[in-house]
């Protein structure tokens, strides 16, 4: 017995296919990523003008929630809502309304209450922006900005992106993931992008610990000896290691951890020789990579960076035409029905 | 026929009778007065009943018994009470519930036991058998008084959802019950294993980022449990398995002679993992809803008799502590109003007879509390009557419970129940 239609899609997309709000990657499909792509391409540009500015989200208000501290994604989303010309509110909401015993629900009905039109969430538990979407502030776009080990979508799409720039397509491309697969919202995103964008094979390369159960469902192949992973790799991504794996008996020691799966020199020349080295940030220098790698010719870790304002600018113009599109075709609707 | 009409004999006619023992016959008429089946058949038919009941279409039970109800009373009033939580019992067509010792405070005095006996006794649709703490406050460190609570009502001991320290304990407090004959239930849990989940470890925890609750937490407990009723020699009821592999297990216990039974909630044999495909809080279940393979399993089980009974682990909340992010809920689904009808769901499908479904719903669960429920002269008349194809729908207004958070809410379900007795009396009457 089924109890509910378990895909996102009729939270995420409008009737008619748009993104209203960016929550998972899970249901969307390749053309609407290469959309996302395409529209991200297009701000690049904008980034290099003297004035960075479009007036795509003018007179919108932009609201960035993050129940979880975040010094490099949150400043993304707010230089790419500035540059869509949008009016910017941060709010930090570890240190301010939770803590005096306010609700989610309701801290998030106030700010609807001001008259806000997204909100870029950040929350430690899986799953809550879903919730906002569907149960709380359904009029308001929502982007997931990282929600516990669920997902990372722009993330992962700006990966995309700079995949995209470095080796022209996905066909035909080898990747692999490396380090801590099991708490990485980043690295579910990643796999998913990644197989609907039409890779040939994604590798995660982790010790059995830091391996979810059956993560070959998600579409990729487990590889324990870091050497025989890098081969025939085109790109190679590292997460970043969390110091407190090794209290609960997740991983003996970091030096293991580094000598086992960290990305040095020798281990990067038994992949391809153009092959890329991409981070999510922020490095562990000495724990997962070594610096000579992250500050080498094959890292385009500063890139990611780059890339990250042009998805988001992307992501939230799109969804904001989404909502645009259901308020107009909502309004029509009710006239229809008063005439 | 209303709730609590008064009569001096009620006749019942048509319908089928389901015995309670696994047969069903043609209901050839049926005397209520005093609160006691009094004659069958003709003698029926020929007596004088100043209330008639035509039952025809429905089938004629004995009222259901839930080894695992939740009335939330004494100490959790928004989430539901005595008189709210046995009146959805009654709509159920439960007649008797064993009430979780998980109350604030926790049921592990007589004190408290005969609190909940006094509310029962005054604001209770159904008959209310209270289960005991095993553990003070059930912390799983120091024995209740068991003997006390046991001379002041309780049907069995056990620590509700929540485990046990350690194996130590555990041994103590089985070699304890044994002492004075009480039933141990426990959920098998291994709390070490389970740690911070809330959602089965497999396919849609590694694909949505949930915490796993892998189900090795279950089948190490139940393996630990088992051996360890095997040494003590006390009876040991496996409370809402959710592992294929644990019924495995129950049923090699069984054959080399270890007193085991169990019971599996009901949701566990309609739903799998994936209901939180969506992060749907309400499947946010304890123990959580695993594989299709381990769905299959139970109902197996059920069909088998290596499961006893199926329960409703009713547990109603309040909206808030369901409105919130899948991970930040309290687990728990609204679930005894619906049992019938999930049920019947798993008949209709083919997995599951009529018979072994209303025997664990009756017989299999009485045993385990010294009930032996039949449709017999000079029997308790407590009965269920109900129509298998008669359809409704599971919403705010339908729901008695104060727990609005139901299994498949707005869902056409079939299998209405039409009339619940408990000693005769009507405490629920379904009035179309």
């Amino acid at each position: 017995m089924t109890a509910i239609d378990p895909s996102p899609n009729h939270l995420q997309l409008t009737r008619g296919g748009q993104l209203r709000h960016f929550l998972t990657l899970d249901g969307l499909n390749r053309e609407l990523l290469t959309d996302i792509l395409d529209t991200a391409d297009s701000f690049i540009e904008v980034g290099e003008r003297s004035i960075k500015k479009v007036p795509l989200l003018r007179g919108r208000t932009v609201v960035n929630l993050f129940f979880e501290s975040s010094t490099r994604t949150r400043s993304t989303f707010e230089l790419a809502a500035k540059r869509l010309s949008a009016d910017v509110l941060n709010l930090d909401i570890s240190t301010s309304a939770t803590s005096k015993g306010e609700s989610l629900s309701d801290t998030l009905l106030n700010l609807e209450a001001m008259a806000s039109d997204m909100f870029v969430v950040r929350h430690s538990q899986s799953g809550a922006p879903h919730f906002i979407a569907e149960s709380v502030t359904p009029g308001v776009a929502i982007i997931n900005a990282g929600d516990g080990r669920h997902a990372h979508p722009t993330q992962a799409m700006l990966d995309m992106l700079t995949i995209r720039q470095h080796k022209g397509s996905f066909a035909g491309l080898k990747v692999a993931i490396v380090g801590d697969i099991l708490h990485s919202r980043v690295a579910r995103s990643q796999i998913r992008a990644l197989n609907e964008l039409g890779a040939e094979e994604v590798r995660v390369i982790a010790p059995g610990t830091l391996l979810p159960r059956d993560v070959e469902d998600l579409g990729c192949t487990v590889e324990y000896d870091m050497a025989r992973g890098m081969k025939d790799l085109d790109v190679v991504i590292m997460l970043r290691l969390q110091k407190e794996r090794m209290e609960g008996a997740l991983l003996p020691s970091e030096r293991e951890f580094y000598r086992l799966y960290g990305l040095n020199q020798d281990k990067l020349a038994l992949a391809k020789p153009d092959c890329i080295v991409m981070h999510p940030g922020p490095i562990n220098r000495g724990v997962e990579i070594e610096s000579a790698v992250a500050d080498g010719p094959q890292s385009v870790i500063l890139n990611q960076v780059t890339n990250g304002i042009a998805i988001r600018m992307a992501v939230m113009s799109m969804a904001m035409g989404g909502q645009m599109a259901e308020r107009q075709q909502k309004q029509l609707e009710r006239e229809g029905g008063r005439a | 026929m209303k709730v609590g009409s008064q009569y001096e004999s009620l006749r019942i006619t048509g319908g089928t009778l389901f015995d309670g023992a696994g047969t069903e016959t043609d209901n050839t008429g049926l005397l209520v007065k005093e609160g006691k089946i009094v004659a069958m058949g003709a003698d029926a038919l020929n007596a004088n009943a100043d209330q008639q009941y035509d039952a025809s279409g429905c089938v004629i039970a004995p009222g259901f018994i839930d080894l695992c109800c939740n009335l939330r009373e004494p100490g959790n009033g928004q989430k539901g009470n005595i008189a709210s939580e046995t009146l959805a019992a009654a709509h159920g067509g439960f007649t008797t519930v064993c009430a979780s010792p998980e109350t604030s405070p926790v049921n592990d005095s007589s004190a408290v036991t005969h609190l909940i006996r006094d509310g029962a006794s005054l604001r209770g649709a159904v008959r209310v058998l209270p289960v005991g703490a095993i553990t003070r406050g059930l912390e799983g460190e120091l024995l209740s008084d068991l003997a006390g609570l046991k001379n002041a009502g309780c049907v069995a001991v056990g620590n509700g959802s929540r485990g046990v320290k350690n194996a130590r304990i555990l041994r103590r407090c089985m070699a304890y019950a044994q002492t004075f004959g009480l039933t141990v239930m426990f959920s098998p849990e291994n709390q070490a294993l389970a740690a911070d989940g809330y959602a089965h470890d497999g396919q849609v925890t590694t694909r949505l980022g949930l915490l796993g609750i892998p189900e090795v937490a279950e089948t190490a407990a139940v393996m630990e449990m088992l051996l360890l009723a095997e040494e003590t020699g006390v009876k040991l009821h496996l409370s809402q398995l959710s592992s294929g592999r644990s019924v495995e297990m129950v049923a090699q216990a069984r054959q080399l002679g270890v007193q085991v039974t169990a019971d599996v909630a009901v949701h566990q044999l309609c739903f799998t993992e994936e209901a939180l495909a969506g992060f749907d809080s309400r499947f946010h279940v304890r123990p959580p809803l695993r594989s299709e393979a381990d769905r299959q399993a139970l109902v197996a089980g059920v069909q088998a008799g290596v499961i006893d009974a199926i329960v409703s682990q009713h547990q109603p909340h309040d909206t808030a502590a369901k409105q919130a992010p899948l991970p930040a809920t309290e687990p728990g689904l609204s679930s005894i109003e619906s049992v019938l009808s999930l049920g019947l769901e798993l008949v209709k499908s083919g997995e599951l007879s009529r018979q072994r479904l209303l025997t664990a719903l009756t017989l299999g669960p009485g045993r385990i509390v010294g009930l032996s429920p039949e449709i017999a002269c000079g029997a308790d008349a407590d009965l269920c009557i109900f129509n298998p194809s008669a359809s409704w729908q599971p919403c705010e207004q339908t729901l008695v419970s104060t727990g609005k958070h139901a299994p498949l809410v707005g869902r056409e379900l079939t299998g209405k129940v039409e009339l619940t007795l408990v000693a005769g009396r009507p405490v629920w009457v379904d009035n179309h």
